[in-house]
């Protein structure tokens, strides 16, 4: 993070009209520039004020610019692979000692391998916490956004119908937190992964990948969900609803054309939310090797392997350890200053 | 308040066996053959059909849940026809499908373990997390806050094997102030007990104690601009009574709710924690279990996480009814 740290700073009051002064012109008219007529009233929707606050806050600033940089080395993984001519599971076995141990110092750093060579199999750590940046990314992405999609629908549901739907999308709700989700998820992937491929025959990947993202988005739309529908119940009684409903629309009008667009920014934060969670959940999983399997890179199984080898190359555990904090940070950190400039009431 | 208890009761039970079919079905109906995975590798179609009759998986799957669960309550006999019977009390949970040890006895093996971490790292968590957050309310704006913020944001985007894994390496295998995790029970030598499990409280206390931190910080800003507070200071009440009678109770309440439902979750199984200290709890040898596709050992592990979760929610809301006078009135 400390190398984004260093780009300069723009200056508060930028010319764009997107800048510092944007407040003073929609607050106190009397203040703006009277030269020009149209700057003087500046009629804003709160989606564009809210993108004002953002733009205006530093760290919101900084871990976009961190975010954006991971995420677009992660999407070109395999140009990083075809520029620097390492394959992520190419082993470099002639660069480890007889314990199997990476020569040199700090894990085998240098020139060629910036991050050093993985004990045991010598695979370079910079070309598989790239690859394995972009799994991490993939699974946590797709999961929050099938689960807010699965939140919503239901949620909305729930709010809108009252009576027995709304009792029993409630119970189901409350039976789903019950359940004990990692444990849960720790358990029915390989039970499930058994019962499509049995013994013999070898997994794709893929399949893994899916039952992953499935796992998460099924036990993790409730937190949307009730979201949702509490915002739903408290809209629904008002003017522009009746209005509506008056006017003849049908339930599907009023349920994604005039409450869902009244409700997208705690929808957007709880989305922005969900990704850190599934990266840690993710590695968590893959951490006691029900993650993707070998040999996809995955960050989480990096760490656990690096377990047996703590002690005599302690790098092996710090460069995906890191990674995957400096992700995590950084979404809870953008997701924290999303809030903020979506509730302006929100003390922090 | 007996009617509001008795309803709580009611539905935490029908929350468990809901989840007791669904845990059941899915786990003994999904996978392809139970008895194959137990039997081995090299295994006959005649020993799989006798391991079969004998765990009842020929039966329909009702009539095996209803045995499962009879098992658990009065007790069960397995049969396979020949002269082989064997009685399991009750709670009966099956036997390993690799050693055939009773899963009741592993799990009275590995549950103390577990709750001798979570027990030890809530007390850590909440006494520093807590405190943290109360007193960085209090002093908002100050250097003291404003670290406060920094260490509980830190701590809350750091992952457990990570940090569990640093603390390793620092401690034990560079500087050996501390052993390397292992357990003793309690009953056995209190200070080994404590000694053994100092890393893996730290660990998961200082981790959890960053996310209570930020909840009972913002919890208590939140307090503090309400009125009764203004009006408190305002009848010339000191501040310290403001604070600790007033502004103090109505703060920790939400955090009463989450700390017993965290407490409840971490109960079914630290595995990470366990995984990266070597210490037998539930969770690794859940995280075993699924290993071997050892369904009796999964299926005990998963409805107990499951009744811990339930258990917990229900001892928050007798709590909550005792901290807040409006939930007993309702």
């Amino acid at each position: 993070m400390r190398k984004t740290d260093s780009t300069p700073e723009l200056p508060a009051t930028t010319t764009d009209g997107m800048g510092g002064t944007v407040a003073l012109e929609v607050n106190s008219p009397v203040d703006a520039p009277v030269g020009e007529k149209a700057k003087a009233f500046v009629g804003r929707s709160p989606g564009q004020l809210a993108w004002l606050r953002l733009k205006r806050d530093r760290t919101a600033k900084v871990s976009a610019i961190t975010l954006l940089v991971l995420v677009v080395i992660a999407l070109l993984s395999p140009v990083i692979e075809k520029l620097r001519g390492i394959a992520p599971t190419q082993p470099f076995t002639d660069k480890l000692n007889d314990y199997a141990m990476p020569l040199g110092y700090a894990g085998g750093m240098n020139g060629t391998h910036w991050l050093g060579l993985e004990p045991g199999n010598g695979r370079d750590i910079l070309m598989q916490l790239v690859y394995g940046m972009r799994t991490s990314l993939l699974i946590a992405f797709a999961a929050a956004i099938v689960a807010s999609a699965i939140g919503v629908l239901i949620g909305i549901v729930a709010g809108y119908a009252r009576g027995w739907l709304d009792t029993a999308i409630n119970w189901v709700i409350d039976l789903t937190l019950a359940f004990p989700f990692l444990i849960f998820a720790l358990a029915i992937i390989p039970i499930v992964e058994d019962n499509f491929y049995g013994e013999r025959d070898a997994i794709p990947a893929s399949f893994r990948v899916i039952l992953i993202i499935a796992t998460f988005a099924l036990f993790s739309w409730t937190y949307t969900a009730r979201l949702v529908r509490g915002q739903v119940i408290a809209l629904r009684e008002r003017e522009f609803v009746e209005a509506a409903r008056a006017a003849g629309a049908n339930t599907g009008h009023i349920l994604f054309r005039q409450l869902l667009p009244n409700i997208w920014a705690p929808i957007l934060v709880t989305l922005s939310l969900n990704v850190p969670a599934f990266i840690t959940t993710e590695a968590a999983l893959a951490f006691v090797n029900i993650g993707v399997i070998e040999p996809t890179p995955d960050l989480g199984r990096m760490i656990f392997n690096s377990i047996q080898y703590v002690a005599s190359d302690p790098w092996y555990t710090l460069w995906p350890g890191l990674t995957i904090f400096i992700l995590v940070l950084a979404f809870n950190l953008l997701g924290d200053s999303l809030r903020d400039a979506l509730d302006p009431k929100s003390t922090r | 308040m007996v009617r509001f208890l008795t309803r709580r009761v009611l539905v935490g039970v029908v929350t468990l066996i809901a989840i007791s079919i669904i845990v059941f079905g899915l786990f003994f109906a999904v996978p392809s053959s139970p008895a194959k995975v137990m039997c081995g590798k090299n295994c006959d179609a005649a020993s799989i059909a006798q391991v079969e009759t004998r765990l009842g998986l020929r039966e329909p799957i009702v009539t095996q849940y209803t045995k499962f669960m009879k098992g658990i309550f009065v007790g069960r006999t397995y049969a396979d026809g020949t002269a082989f019977e064997r009685r399991c009390d009750a709670p009966c949970l099956g036997y390993s499908f690799r050693n055939d040890e009773a899963v009741t006895t592993i799990l009275s093996r590995t549950v103390p373990v577990t709750i001798s971490i979570v027990i030890g790292a809530a007390i850590l968590w909440l006494l520093i997390g807590v405190s943290l957050g109360m007193v960085s309310a209090l002093r908002r704006g100050t250097l003291f806050d404003k670290l406060a913020i920094g260490i509980s944001l830190t701590g809350a985007s750091m992952q457990v094997f990570f940090f569990g894994l640093i603390l390793l390496f620092l401690l034990v295998y560079t500087t050996g102030l501390l052993p390397f995790p292992s357990y003793t029970p309690f009953t056995e030598n209190p200070a080994k007990w404590a000694q053994g499990l100092i890393l893996p409280w730290v660990t998961l206390g200082f981790l959890n104690s960053a996310i209570y931190a930020r909840l009972s910080r913002a919890q208590m800003l939140e307090t503090l601009s309400e009125d009764f507070v203004r009006t408190a200071r305002a009848k010339g009440l000191p501040l310290r009574r403001v604070y600790t009678k007033h502004a103090l109770r109505a703060a920790i309440t939400p955090i009463v709710t989450i700390a017993g439902l965290d407490i409840g979750a971490s109960l079914g199984g630290t595995f990470i924690t366990e995984t990266i200290f070597g210490l037998r709890g539930l969770g690794k040898e859940t995280v075993e279990a699924v290993g071997f596709l050892n369904l009796p050992i999964v299926v005990a592990t998963v409805l107990l996480a499951a009744v811990f979760i339930v258990v917990a929610n229900l001892i928050v809301d007798v709590l909550y009814a005792v901290i807040d006078p409006r939930v007993r009135l309702s």
